[in-house]
């Protein structure tokens, strides 16, 4: 997909100062919003990047990145059950996510645009599918519920902002993860396959190679995503693995901005603010973020950073 | 097992596969000639089966008169659709289109929910088969009902027409060369963006009508397309997308599969055919019957 395609030294322009502007914006996040709130959207956040790294900068759109989630959710679920210590749940997660994405990577890398969206799609469905039955280690219907939430170097999870800026350095160090892979030569070389798969080809880099690369690291953030938002709520539902995750993670990005690096964790902040006004609000969630949708897709297909970042580049 | 339990699951899986028959189908038709992904097509397929609903609640009509109304109504609603929103993304990558559809899903379901609550009072409804096709056929060997025989019949029916339809006659050939060259068939003078239009109608029409029929079967329920959906996904990628004979054996095929494979072991009814998918696709990436992309 021919997503917004930015100038590479565009944005190094200020980089530093938006840098901290973000990280006080989320050092700050949990005193006007409900910390559990705000922890979702580091999550949803950092699924959002995860995802925006195939698709904004590999020309990727996966529909199935529920499915690292989900493994994400599952693995660090069921570890925290069985009394493994934080962090090595989030480790063992994320471990959970990329195995899966070594056959799931490798098959699907192989097709490009509609068909790669369709297979990423079912083999999401499968790990659906596993976590309905696998009924032992997922709880099926009921999912994982009432997990432990044992304390971490002197630590009190128990306390919602405590909770939350532990999440913030896991979240931050996603962030850093998804910034290497980004300003990298590898990086580069990501996103001239997605402008022009023959021209990279020609060049001499094998785009399979990269984009599959691309497909693990964005698995394994998935998946470390899917970790923290299972450590915010105490509880894994078969929800996280539905196919209207791997929608809503679009919408989420896309919102945000595709192809750009922060983009998405405005898009995250958006929407999971947005569900909450209208849950409370009592007013169809669907109508409302489907109609988000629709209009974001017709008419604002930049995005909020990518329309802001377009007006400053026309200003400077 | 014993053979006539094989017998009844393979009927079961025939009137599954009939369903994925006629949305691949309209998959394949809209995707084949327009490579529009319409995500909506399980929420238009539920359309179908609500309209029936509606019609019978508010006018009093059975099932026959439904059986053709609701597929035009929600077929012209799909005519609407691409007139007002998908032709605004044509020149833009194929993704958007799946994107725009997948938003009109969600509005779709919850604007179909909130209507079924505040207009009938409720959140899922049964539909009762026509008094005609009431009873049970006994076919010697296995005793089935007359009403999952009909839908049976008509998809098998309707899957042969669209077959025949845009494989073997001129209105086919006309299509065809539209979605191909649009340039040089509107030289011809054909009316290229009114061919578009019309095809994506029939297309969505399709699911309308799958829906109808479905409603007898499964009850009316906002959310009835929407795990149908990625099922009719993987068996239009088995296919090969934008294949029609692709979707409408693979359709048939999937359906009677999976039901033999759950009556063999359980739980793998509802992974069956993403399974399969995935053995396909290692032998054949463009499915069993699809082209190549550089090839069309």
């Amino acid at each position: 997909m021919s997503a917004v395609t930015r100038a590479p030294g565009a944005a190094r322009h200020g980089l530093g100062l938006w840098a901290l502007l973000a990280a006080a914006a989320l050092l700050v996040l949990p005193q006007v919003l409900y910390p559990v709130l705000a922890l979702d959207v580091l999550a949803w956040g950092l699924l959002a990047v995860a995802f925006n790294l195939l698709f904004g900068y590999t020309g990727l759109l996966s529909f199935g990145h529920a499915a690292f989630w989900a493994l994400g959710a599952y693995g660090g679920g069921s570890l925290l059950q069985h009394g493994a210590p934080v962090p090595l749940a989030m480790l063992g997660g994320t471990a959970a996510a990329l195995i899966v994405a070594v056959p799931f990577g490798y098959l699907s890398v192989r097709s490009v645009g509609i068909y790669f969206s369709m297979i990423t799609l079912a083999f999401a469905q499968m790990v659906y599918f596993l976590a309905l039955q696998w009924t032992d280690v997922t709880g099926g219907e009921n999912g994982l519920q009432g997990l432990p939430r044992p304390g971490f170097l002197g630590l009190n999870f128990d306390s919602n902002l405590q909770r939350y800026y532990f999440a913030l350095a896991v979240f931050a160090l996603g962030l850093y993860v998804a910034f290497r892979t980004v300003r990298s030569p590898f990086g580069l070389a990501l996103q001239a396959v997605r402008d022009n798969e023959q021209r990279a080809q020609s060049v001499g880099y094998n785009p399979q190679r990269f984009k599959f690369t691309a497909f693990l690291i964005s698995a394994g953030l998935a998946g470390l995503a899917g970790t923290l938002f299972v450590f915010g709520h105490g509880v894994v539902s078969l929800e996280v693995a539905n196919w209207r995750t791997s929608g809503e993670v679009v919408i989420i990005t896309l919102l945000g901005g595709t192809g750009t690096l922060f983009g998405p964790v405005i898009g995250a902040a958006i929407v999971v603010i947005l569900r909450d006004v209208l849950s409370t609000a009592n007013l169809p969630v669907g109508i409302v973020t489907g109609l988000v949708f629709v209009l974001t897709v017709l008419f604002f297909r930049q995005g909020v950073l990518g329309t802001l970042s377009g007006l400053l580049r026309r200003r400077g | 097992m014993n053979l006539q339990l094989l017998l009844i699951q393979v009927f079961n899986g025939l009137v599954n596969g009939a369903f994925y028959a006629l949305l691949s189908l309209g998959l394949a038709v809209i995707f084949g000639m327009l490579r529009i992904v319409n995500f909506m097509h399980g929420a238009l397929y539920m359309l179908g089966a609500f309209v029936a609903f509606a019609l019978g609640q508010t006018l009093g009509l059975g099932f026959w008169p439904s059986l053709i109304l609701a597929p035009l109504i929600v077929g012209a609603f799909g005519v609407l659709l691409e007139r007002t929103l998908l032709r605004r993304l044509y020149g833009l990558d194929h993704s958007y289109n799946l994107l725009l559809t997948f938003g009109l899903t969600l509005l779709l379901q919850d604007l179909v929910k909130q209507e079924m609550l505040s207009q009938f009072a409720v959140s899922s409804a049964p539909y009762t088969a026509p008094a005609s096709l009431a009873g049970v056929v006994n076919l010697g060997f296995v005793v089935f009902p007359k009403y999952r025989l009909f839908v049976i019949a008509v998809s098998a029916v309707i899957c042969l027409i669209t077959w025949f339809v845009i494989e073997k006659t001129r209105v086919g050939s006309v299509i065809r060369a539209a979605t191909e060259n649009p340039v040089v068939t509107r030289a011809f003078g054909i009316n290229v963006s009114a061919w578009i239009t019309g095809v994506f109608g029939v297309g969505v029409a399709l699911a309308g009508l799958a829906g109808v029929l479905a409603a007898p079967i499964y009850s009316v329920e906002p959310y009835m397309g929407a795990e149908l959906i990625i099922t009719t996904f993987a068996v239009v990628v088995i296919g090969g997308m934008g294949s029609i004979l692709g979707s409408v054996v693979v359709g048939f095929a999937v359906g009677v599969l999976a039901a033999i494979g759950a009556a063999l072991y359980p739980p793998i009814a509802n992974t069956l055919v993403f399974i399969l998918m995935a053995l396909v696709l290692l032998v054949r990436p463009n499915g069993l019957f699809g082209l190549p992309e550089g090839a069309r």
